[in-house]
């Protein structure tokens, strides 16, 4: 059981950063510390950077919560700790 | 219908609604709203959180800003949304598991100290009540706008009714009454919108309007906004940052540890069922969210791109903005602009005395904007328009139907009231619950107890009115001020005290205690000691925004990395927390055995 919460939390803490990792290059990395570079880039009439700060980051945010949800469930049943 | 009968109509409809749903879900069932929300689908649940987290600074004033801001105001955008990463992945699943109903009683319980709760509950009411302030300026642009009466009137008349709303109260906590807000405050978001979209750029997905042509060109809104505001002296709207890029940087970590640390979006994850669900609710909340975070950069944009082509008719024509004829004149002006001059967030002032509004910036480093503004004989900008009143007026400024009109005003109530009597409720179990009943008196009847809240919610209006009698700022910038205290105070005491088994309560206290004292000092120094005006003392701190040019709004994530320091310093010197808590935080680590939550009141 010990070793087993160890590697639960090891398997939950390795999802949280690679889910933060995307979190952060979304947000400050296209949406701000590179925008000017990818406000070159124009997808319809918007300029990309610009984009991912207005938009897109929204909808990627959306996107790693209902990952994290599915794949956290996922953990709960291999390391049998889930609540059903 | 004459638009002031009509908003009455809509807006009373809306109440009438809500009370309706009220007395409804009260005659079925009552304790299963509050406590584990039992039959409650999880989307039904995100939509009444989506409902309870935009407030007035969302709906009525964010969009404003960051058409003042241009690309600046996605700070909002990412952290407001961002923040609930966070939320739902570190946060609200393991609180969920731990099982108690407020912050300070996760505090007082996880770091094994009463002392712990009570500098808990001073953090969640420094946060709580600069909150206030911010949806109390709102309050005052609804209701001032909607009632015909200068801000001043419709602030006061905004205490009478939040009061009342607040304590009739049994309105909150129903999740189909805030189904039926959301319903309403996305409908009057969304609604015009579509129309204006559909009017400039002929997209019906204001989403995709932003990024389109303006009909009958081919010029894109945002490279023809760029042209006209760069001509007028203002900053360019797709590349203005806010001071500086380290400054839009640190106030969007601010803002996205402050949503994982304010208390009343905390409360909304421990009535969930179970952890599985805790972790989708945030995901759904954030879905409805988004539909008006998405939207509002729609709004910014095009309202302030009609609200140049209002003033000045080169706008649509694209002919010289320059030219003598291409300013309004005063006297033909649409009929939006005088009632918003009623209420005193709209003024003219007709400096060059040519009975023309000339609405441009005056302040300019722009050599080229400033050279063409004096050969124009242009003495100075004439138009103020308060950034808060930009959504409200937007339908007005489109020249929507007068239903529309009326159905944003009914949005900006809901969101106003509904948020301001959620935090008060809050503000008012901080004090009679986790202050007085578990620390100073701790047999106080329940009387005494409801008496104590009921009292505290008062004290909170009155001072939260006052002060947004004069506010500190616009009010999604008074808000932003309450989530860097969060973010300084109350993140890093709840991340610690999940995700390291050794904190422990010296640490957890004097983290709080000093990174709540530096962030007030920094605020209070721009803002004024508590906020009131003729109290700065900036000079102190060497000038305005003087640490790396960080403004005093982004400055909570500064005070959480002193908070987290100093915790550390701390925890290394004093012993360890007792055995049972290292136990505990484990368990609170796995969601198998989690329990209804206790505590509640």
């Amino acid at each position: 059981m010990e070793a087993n919460s160890v590697g639960y939390w090891k398997a939950t803490l390795g999802l949280l950063t690679k889910i933060m990792i995307i979190w952060f290059l979304v947000s400050y990395g296209a949406g701000i510390l590179f925008q000017p570079v990818l406000d070159t880039i124009k997808i319809g009439g918007y300029p990309l950077g610009f984009w991912f700060a207005q938009q897109g980051s929204i909808y990627i945010f959306i996107a790693l919560i209902f990952y994290y949800a599915k794949k956290m469930g996922e953990i709960d049943r291999k390391f049998d700790v889930h609540e059903d | 219908m004459e638009l002031q009968t009509l908003t009455y109509l809509v807006v009373g409809a809306s109440f009438a609604l809500y009370i309706g749903i009220a007395i409804w879900a009260r005659a079925g069932s009552t304790s299963e709203f509050y406590v584990a929300g039992g039959g409650v689908h999880p989307i039904t649940n995100g939509m009444a959180t989506a409902a309870d987290w935009m407030s007035a600074a969302s709906f009525i004033s964010m969009a404003g800003l960051i058409a003042n801001m241009g690309y600046g105001g996605s700070l909002f955008l990412m952290g407001w949304t961002g923040g609930y990463v966070i939320l739902a992945m570190w946060l609200a699943p393991y609180l969920r598991k731990f099982g108690k109903f407020t912050v300070p009683q996760f505090i007082g319980d996880r770091y094994y100290s009463k002392s712990a709760s009570t500098v808990a509950v001073i953090c969640l009411l420094t946060a709580s009540i600069t909150y206030v302030i911010g949806q109390m300026t709102g309050v005052g642009v609804a209701f001032s706008r909607f009632l015909g009466v200068s801000n001043e009137t419709g602030i006061y008349l905004g205490m009478a009714i939040v009061f009342a709303y607040a304590v009739f109260g049994g309105m909150k906590g129903i999740t189909y009454t805030q189904v039926a807000q959301y319903v309403v405050l996305i409908a009057a978001y969304t609604i015009p919108a579509i129309f204006i979209s559909l009017n400039l750029t002929g997209n019906v997905l204001p989403q995709l309007g932003l990024g389109g042509s303006l009909v009958g060109t081919d010029a894109t809104l945002l490279e023809r906004l760029n042209q006209i505001v760069v001509d007028l002296g203002f900053a360019e709207y797709t590349t203005s940052l806010p001071g500086s890029r380290l400054n839009m940087f640190v106030y969007t970590v601010s803002l996205m540890i402050g949503t994982a640390g304010l208390p009343h979006v905390i409360i909304r994850f421990f009535t969930v069922p179970k952890v599985s669900d805790a972790r989708y609710s945030a995901g759904w909340a954030l879905v409805f969210i988004a539909i008006l975070y998405t939207t509002a950069p729609a709004v910014a944009a095009m309202a302030k791109y009609n609200l140049h082509q209002t003033v000045n008719t080169a706008v649509a024509t694209g002919g010289d903005l320059h030219a003598p004829e291409s300013s309004l004149v005063y006297d033909e002006r649409p009929a939006w602009m005088q009632r918003w001059e009623k209420t005193g967030l709209l003024k003219w002032e007709d400096k060059n005395g040519d009975g023309r509004i000339q609405y441009y910036n005056d302040a300019t480093k722009n050599a080229e904007a400033a050279g063409k503004a004096e050969q124009a004989g242009w003495k100075g900008n004439e138009l103020t328009v308060n950034a808060d009143i930009m959504v409200m007026a937007n339908p007005e400024i489109a020249l929507l139907p007068n239903w529309v009109i009326a159905l944003v005003a009914a949005g900006g109530v809901a969101a106003a009231l509904s948020t301001a009597a959620g935090l008060l409720l809050a503000i008012s179990s901080a004090v009679s619950h986790d202050l007085i009943k578990n620390v100073i008196k701790p047999d106080i009847s329940e009387k005494g107890e409801l008496m104590a809240g009921k009292l505290s919610m008062v004290g909170a209006i009155v001072l939260a009115g006052y002060l947004g009698l004069n506010p500190p700022g616009f009010a999604a910038g008074t808000v932003a001020l309450a989530f860097g205290i969060a973010a300084s105070s109350l993140f890093p005491a709840i991340m610690m005290g999940i995700f390291s088994k050794k904190m422990n309560k010296e640490g957890a206290m004097a983290g709080m205690l000093s990174g709540l004292f530096v962030t007030l000092f920094y605020v209070f120094a721009h803002k004024g000691l508590f906020f009131i005006k003729g109290t700065e003392f900036v000079d102190l701190i060497g000038g305005p925004n003087s640490f790396f040019g960080i403004t005093p709004e982004a400055f909570g994530a500064i005070g959480a990395l002193v908070n987290f320091a100093v915790a550390y310093v701390v925890d290394k010197v004093t012993k360890e927390p007792p055995e049972h808590i290292q136990h505990l935080v484990e368990s609170v680590r796995i969601p198998r055995g989690s329990k209804a939550v206790d505590g509640a009141h």
